[in-house]
């Protein structure tokens, strides 16, 4: 038996190889303890369907798309001139990630700058995967044949209208996916974007995360699924505010996939 | 495009005002084709000149036009009910106080005045008709304006006349006061819509613009310059403070939003009772855009009267409060973009006045130091796969 491989584009470049794809995992995925896992997740799939992959490691860099929705357009432009440079040089062609926001700025933001790749969301690779016949689903798992419901994110919805991708990928896993009353186009934010998650919500009634947190309950799952570290986050909070912890789960497309393979 | 403007394919988004916007829209133009002839019959003073060429078309056409008339006038009804019974919460907003809100009552009331005045001429005119006086023309029965002529029974043919002759003057000068009054009104929206939705934009929303001549910048100071190319002396004001520094397609959807409100009633942030209201980003650019222009006709300073739509107009406490979520510009009907505002808004504050929150600022250093938002170590980022490089594979 072999452990789990992840390696890097320098290593990869060394061994005179190039992977396929490179998985971008994002600043959360590195570092929040919680995304963390979403991350370990899906590096297991890719393992595990022998998907030919690389991550940049330490040579990653903060997109910039904070920075640039909170108006500092240098600051974005600096780490996104050294992010092209870098991928440019290991002559990236195919970029995987679990972030929306990095989706949305690699996809879109960064062919300005001189860095044109062909970029996907996980739930889009986890969908090809499942309909390919890659990815092997086990029967049961702890949400067979019950409620789960998508929250969708902004940068994946409505701003590159990815909105079935990551709907059939929870279709697959036998369980029954109910929607909320804003969904898809209409779905309502949960309160991260825009640079908001670094900072505190203006003065107001409420917080944006409760409001949606108290719709994803109003149906009934036992389980939120989300596509975003962010969104994870606020609706993590959300849940807690509730004190709904014990009987409600906040978890990403690529846990649940994973969970389902044995992994 | 088409069908987002002709179409109107983004209302059905919300079928009802959808039925009633589409009643206006058609009843709109094509009663219009009645006013051509109301200018035909007035310059050459002739009487329904199209009657007796277009024979029973004619009188179809009329027919048409009289229950397009009558469905503008129940539109009118149930949008001024909403309005002011059911009191709809995107039309109770703050920033619809005073003025914006008599302007949509008077286009409503305006209208149906309109409609009222159609409906009685052509039931005086049908009346004198059939009392033979001339140049009446008999038509085959209008269904709808038939039903208001027993009104009539006991007028005398003056009375008639006179009812008759000032319905068709009081429409027809209604329409092109109207046709005026429209220009000083949220109601240019019925010629700009379509030019907004023309230049609106199609590709991913989630798409910020980049500002190249911060590129030339960047790849300065990386030493990575491609071109031999001297930056430029002046470098222009970076995002915008003012409506000078947007671009000519924010100012003309400012001009073609209608101040409906569904951006508004889906932005999270207004939902949840923050300050920001996409409708008002809109609104606040066109009064700005006519207060300069007002003043520049007055002989005035213009822009440099020392206010700006930042400040004076729209605060940091509005533009902070975005998520950028895209759902103002996913919920307008003909895709006005109040998100661009808003972002060029906030580069102005970040990058000339460094005016973010401090939470912001603490952000930024982060990722100037630690290419990340949080303050984690860069030699830490690649952490987390130790533990996942252990595992045995199953």
């Amino acid at each position: 038996m072999s452990t789990y491989q992840v390696p890097t584009l320098a290593e990869m470049a060394a061994a005179s190889k190039t992977p396929e794809i490179l998985f971008w995992v994002g600043c959360a995925g590195s570092f929040d303890e919680r995304y963390k896992i979403v991350t370990q997740a899906f590096v297991k799939i890719l393992n595990k369907v022998g998907v030919s992959f690389a991550v940049l490691g330490p040579e990653e860099a903060c997109t910039g798309d904070p920075a640039r929705r909170a108006g500092n357009e240098f600051l974005f432009q600096m780490q996104a001139v050294a992010n092209i440079q870098v991928m440019n040089a290991y002559e990236v062609k195919k970029v995987v990630t679990a972030c929306p926001h990095c989706f949305n700025t690699i996809k879109n933001e960064y062919p300005a700058l001189g860095g044109n790749y062909e970029v996907i969301h996980h739930s889009q690779f986890l969908q090809q995967l499942i309909h390919e016949g890659k990815v092997v689903l086990q029967g049961g798992g702890e949400f067979k044949g019950k409620k789960i419901t998508f929250h969708d994110s902004c940068y994946l919805g409505r701003a590159n209208e990815v909105y079935e991708a990551p709907r059939e990928v929870i279709q697959a896993l036998d369980v029954e996916l109910v929607e909320m009353k804003r969904c898809k186009s209409k779905g309502l934010c949960c309160g991260a974007g825009g640079a908001q998650m670094f900072k505190e919500p203006e003065p107001g009634a409420k917080d944006i995360n409760i409001e949606r947190t108290e719709e994803a309950l109003a149906t009934g799952a036992q389980a939120i699924a989300v596509g975003c570290p962010f969104c994870l986050t606020m609706m993590t909070d959300g849940i807690k505010n509730k004190e709904r912890e014990s009987d409600v789960q906040v978890v990403d497309l690529a846990e649940l996939v994973a969970k389902r393979m044995g992994i | 495009m088409a069908l987002v403007a002709f179409g109107q394919q983004k209302m059905f988004a919300r079928p009802i005002p959808a039925l009633l916007h589409a009643l206006l829209y058609v009843g709109f133009l094509v009663i219009n084709l009645e006013v051509f002839e109301f200018v035909l019959d007035g310059l050459l003073g002739t009487h329904r000149v199209l009657a007796p060429t277009l024979g029973k078309a004619y009188v179809f056409a009329i027919n048409g036009f009289e229950f397009l008339a009558f469905g503008v006038l129940i539109s009118c009804v149930i949008l001024l009910f909403r309005r002011y019974v059911l009191r709809l919460a995107r039309f109770t907003k703050p920033e619809l106080k005073g003025w914006p809100r008599l302007d949509a009552t008077l286009i409503l009331v305006i209208e149906m005045v309109l409609m009222c005045a159609i409906l009685t001429m052509n039931a005086a005119d049908q009346v004198l008709a059939n009392q033979a006086v001339s140049p009446y023309l008999p038509l085959q029965t209008l269904f709808l304006s038939s039903q208001i002529q027993p009104l009539l029974q006991g007028w005398s043919t003056e009375e008639v006349l006179i009812l008759e002759r000032g319905a068709w003057w009081f429409h027809i000068l209604g329409i092109l006061g109207f046709a005026v009054y429209v220009t000083f009104s949220k109601h240019l929206h019925i010629f700009l819509a379509f030019p907004a939705t023309w230049y609106s934009n199609l590709r991913a929303k989630g798409e910020m613009e980049s500002m190249p001549e911060v590129t030339k910048e960047v790849q300065l100071m990386l030493g990575i310059a491609t071109t031999s190319e001297p930056a430029p002396s002046e470098m222009g004001r970076f995002g915008a403070k003012d409506i000078n520094d947007l671009s000519w397609v924010n100012l003309l959807q400012a001009y073609a939003c209608t101040e409906c409100g569904r951006c508004t009633s889906e932005c999270p942030a207004n939902l949840t009772g923050k300050k920001l209201s996409p409708r008002k980003i809109m609104m606040d650019v066109r009064d700005r855009v006519e207060e300069v222009g007002k003043s520049i006709d007055a002989g005035g300073k213009g822009l440099e009267d020392g206010k700006s739509l930042l400040g004076d107009y729209i605060s940091k406490e509005e533009l902070n409060a975005c998520t950028s979520c895209n759902a103002c510009v996913q919920a307008c009907p003909i895709s006005l973009d109040p998100l661009s505002v808003i972002l060029q808004m906030r580069r102005y504050v970040a990058m000339e006045e460094s005016g973010t929150p401090a939470q912001w600022n603490t952000m930024f250093q982060n990722m100037e130091t630690s290419f990340s938002p949080w303050k984690f170590s860069p030699s830490d980022r690649f952490n987390w796969a130790e533990k996942v490089k252990e595992e045995e594979m199953k």
